[in-house]
């Protein structure tokens, strides 16, 4: 147990008073940070990279990646209060995690999301710690084709297993995979549907779109309906925590399944946001009665928060062992270590051990001493819902309107923002789902350049997606999760005689 | 009437001095806009900068690195055009300036920014996988030779890695497929994952994975060999890895790396910057990143700057013209 061992020399590099004093204070800026819509992690560190230039290395990591940890918490936060997720990965949250918000159970949505964060990051943790080597090898066999069947699979997986109707799901996929195609072409290097304007160059940002259409269509809903936020009656103590807990076991296989894909995705770059989406679609698959998802079903929250901060933390790896970011805040993360003068890439685990030990052990400490801070507040967050609605929803809007701005200084993206706000709110008045043309605009450029590059080198032989073992199982487990609804009725049919109730398809 | 003219030049001169020592300082946090993604050589590089501000207190105000790399780039130029008078913020440039406007016809000109300095040159290198052939020869042949694509990675399309994919085709004969990857640091471990069988990155981004021994270096594209006698590696340095012009294959190109202001902006602001990137090119942070990084350490500024650029200009455009990258 080599690991074992420098896993100890890291605990005892990172146990001094100044280090620990770092960690509570990143926390707290990180849960800061992390409540503001769309200025969620990455813009928080890259806020406060600057200031942890004249520490020394492991202390200033230390530090960046408890503002990390205290985002993703907090990053939950909105989600389940306002429908508003702060990160790309919260979108899942918010299918259950509002409804139970509105029905006056937002401390118990709000310590699930928190525990199940905590519990993700810990199994992926647990990973680096023990197969750190191991597994850098297997994120260096994706190449295009692997990475293309990794994105078909979550898109088939939506379509397959969603619960909204197959054609409403394919419209809203399809709206989502147009829209992603505007900007710069990676693989032509031509422009594409930016009508000769400077602001369309960038393309559409996912996370405009996503504050527009989660913020502020629920705003227009809310207005149209009643002006009230619907979670008034919370019961708010630490009683609740508790209760939660103590149900915590029953839930064992969607937190290890979740735990299990976030992972995995989390490995290969960019995965975080798939891994939430498909840990919650797939508790659905699994369960006695899909039908409760949706309306408030804490099982809702737990999957999809557990997935994404597994492969959050998950996405660290391929970061620290090839240079390779898995997201946005592990990308301003690489920068930091480039600073201070360590390359990320196969050598750093062997020439700064003191450094990756430390983070690691920091991942740990962190978690524990974040997830204790957070639930803490719990009774402070969830209060938040008795203030009049009047009073909130200005500030949720300009909150918003900041949010959209700060991405990319831009002005022109909260007229986008506002009009993805639009956009939502017919969506949700003609039953349209939200989330596949979310999925589709956040993923639908990497899957077609992924796609492209993969004809380019197989000279435009489809065959490549068999073309060995990996990348042909996760093909073809994309294609019968396509059409699991007809498998599914077939296998039924074939499996009961007469008698048995027809499977819906 | 020797001393008057003596006194009326030193005069001028003091005059001429005067705004130099007492003159404009940026007021609000300054920018380093990246045309880059993170990670990347640019922002690598700008990180490096803030940093030698930052530690040596060249600046009052505070420096952050802002990353515009949306649109390959061009978000970063479009952002620096629209920024006009605006002298808190510093773009760091490279051979995008040229090849973009006229691939994907941004209205985009390199000649409305203010230019600062050039401060470096990078190299280029043919990499391929360490379990790949040995010499550019053998590389060549087995280029040939092979009956699948023979895969080169780059950043982008129709850039710089584009440009040299094309003429290494022109020079040697064989036929490369080239993959246009985000950046150059995907390019890397995508060769490295033998994915690709090799590509033309810049010394930075393929660093580690050659100290790590898993790509090998096979000719680097300029007309001398890199001047570094460090060893990166345990037997190599990068002056050990020959130019492709000795190894029979005549492909030169490098690429500048410099510091241009939005227009319109004072004189007495540019002063200010040109003085700024002359003291960070004095910096050890500077040197040590120029010798890890194998750049060409160079300063110009004023007309040989401006020089400088409108023959890079014109060399940049006969290379794509050529290459056929120019849209119509």
């Amino acid at each position: 147990m080599e690991a074992f061992g420098l896993l100890v020399h890291g605990f005892a590099v990172l146990l001094t008073w100044k280090t620990l004093v770092l960690m509570m204070v990143g926390l707290v800026l990180g849960i800061f940070v992390g409540v503001l819509p769309g200025l969620g992690g990455p813009n928080g560190v890259a806020i406060l990279l600057p200031l942890t230039f004249t520490m020394d290395p492991t202390s200033a990591i230390v530090m960046l990646s408890c503002i990390y940890w205290g985002a993703l918490f907090g990053g939950a936060i909105t989600s389940i209060l306002f429908n508003i997720p702060g990160e790309a990965w919260s979108v899942a949250t918010t299918f259950d995690g509002y409804p139970m918000a509105q029905q006056g159970r937002a401390a118990e949505a709000l310590t699930a999301a928190f525990t199940s964060s905590f519990v993700g990051s810990l199994v992926a943790v647990l990973l680096i710690t023990f197969l750190a080597p191991m597994i850098s090898s297997f994120a260096l066999k994706f190449g295009p084709p692997e990475f293309f069947a990794v994105y078909l699979l979550t898109f088939c997986s939506f379509v397959g297993l969603g619960r909204e109707a197959k054609h409403k799901t394919v419209i809203s996929m399809s709206l989502g995979l147009l829209l992603a195609g505007v900007g710069m072409d990676t693989v032509s290097g031509q422009l594409r549907m930016t009508f000769g304007t400077a602001e369309l160059l960038r393309g559409i940002n996912f996370l405009v779109a996503v504050i527009g259409l989660f913020g502020i269509s629920e705003i227009l809903l809310t207005m149209e309906e009643r002006l009230a936020l619907r979670g008034h009656a919370a019961s708010i103590s630490l009683r609740v925590v508790l209760s939660v807990w103590k149900d915590l076991p029953k839930y064992w296989v969607t937190l290890l399944r979740s735990s299990f894909i976030g992972c995995w995705l989390g490995i290969t770059p960019g995965g975080a946001i798939a891994a939430s989406f498909m840990g919650y679609n797939l508790a659905k698959r699994f369960a006695n009665d899909p039908e409760s998802f949706g309306k408030g079903r804490i099982e809702g929250v737990f999957a999809p928060e557990t997935a994404a901060h597994a492969s959050g933390t998950a996405a660290l790896l391929p970061m620290l062992a090839l240079g390779i970011p898995g997201s946005g805040t592990a990308a301003i993360l690489l920068g930091g270590l480039m600073v201070w003068g360590l390359n990320p890439g196969p050598l750093l685990f062997v020439e700064h051990k003191d450094f990756v030990w430390g983070l690691i052990a920091s991942m740990y400490l962190g978690n524990v001493v974040g997830l204790m801070l957070v639930l803490t507040t719990v009774p402070i967050f969830a209060s938040i819902l008795r203030v009049p609605f009047a009073a909130v929803a200005p500030m949720i809007v300009v909150s918003c309107a900041i949010g959209a701005y700060a991405i990319q200084n831009a002005m022109f993206d909260i007229w986008l923002m506002l009009g993805f706000g639009v956009v939502g709110y017919v969506f949700k008045k003609i039953g349209i789902p939200l989330a596949p043309f979310t999925l589709a605009l956040v993923l639908g450029n990497r899957a077609e350049d992924a796609f492209r590059l993969s004809m380019i080198g197989s000279g435009g032989d489809l065959k490549v997606f068999w073309s060995n073992g990996l990348v042909g199982s996760i093909t073809t487990l994309a294609i019968v999760l396509l059409f699991w609804p007809l498998i599914d009725g077939l296998l039924s049919r074939a499996g009961s005689t007469q008698g048995a109730k027809p499977a819906s398809p | 009437m020797r001393i008057p003219v003596k006194a009326v030049g030193v005069a001028v001169a003091l005059l001429l001095s005067a705004p130099a020592l007492a003159g404009w300082e940026p007021t609000k946090p300054v920018e380093i806009v990246v045309a880059a993604g993170a990670g990347g050589a640019s922002d690598q590089m700008a990180r490096m900068m803030q940093a030698a501000i930052q530690k040596n207190s060249l600046m009052k105000q505070p420096i952050v690195v802002s990353l515009k790399g949306g649109a390959s780039g061009a978000e970063a130029l479009m952002y620096m055009k629209s920024s006009e008078g605006d002298p808190n913020k510093v773009l760091i440039a490279y051979s995008l300036i040229y090849m973009l406007p006229l691939s994907a016809k941004i209205p985009f000109n390199w000649r409305e920014l203010t230019p600062v300095s050039v401060v470096a040159l990078d190299q280029f290198v043919l990499w391929d996988n360490s379990a790949g052939p040995k010499t550019v020869k053998e590389f060549v042949a087995a280029a040939k030779a092979a009956s699948a694509p023979f895969k080169m990675g780059g950043t982008g399309s129709k850039r710089e890695d584009h440009v040299l994919t094309v003429f290494l085709e022109q020079k040697t004969g064989a036929k490369f497929s080239y993959l246009p990857y985000k950046s150059g640091g995907e390019a890397a471990t995508q060769l490295v994952g033998n994915h690709t069988e090799s590509n033309v990155n810049n010394p930075s981004e393929n660093l580690e994975v050659w100290r790590a021994g898993q790509v090998r270096p096979l000719c680097v594209f300029d007309k001398e060999r890199i001047s570094y006698t460090t060893k990166v590696t345990d037997t190599q340095s990068w002056a050990d890895i020959p130019t492709c012009k000795e190894e029979g294959v005549d492909v030169q190109y490098l690429m500048l790396r410099a510091m241009f202001l939005p227009g319109k902006v004072t004189a007495e602001q540019q002063a200010f910057y040109v003085e700024l990137f002359q003291k960070v090119t004095q910096t050890a942070e500077y040197k040590d990143y120029m010798e890890k990084q194998a750049l060409k350490p160079i300063f110009l500024t004023g007309k040989d700057m401006v020089q400088f650029l409108e023959e890079d200009d014109a060399v940049n455009k006969s290379l794509m013209t050529e290459a056929g990258f120019v849209a119509k």
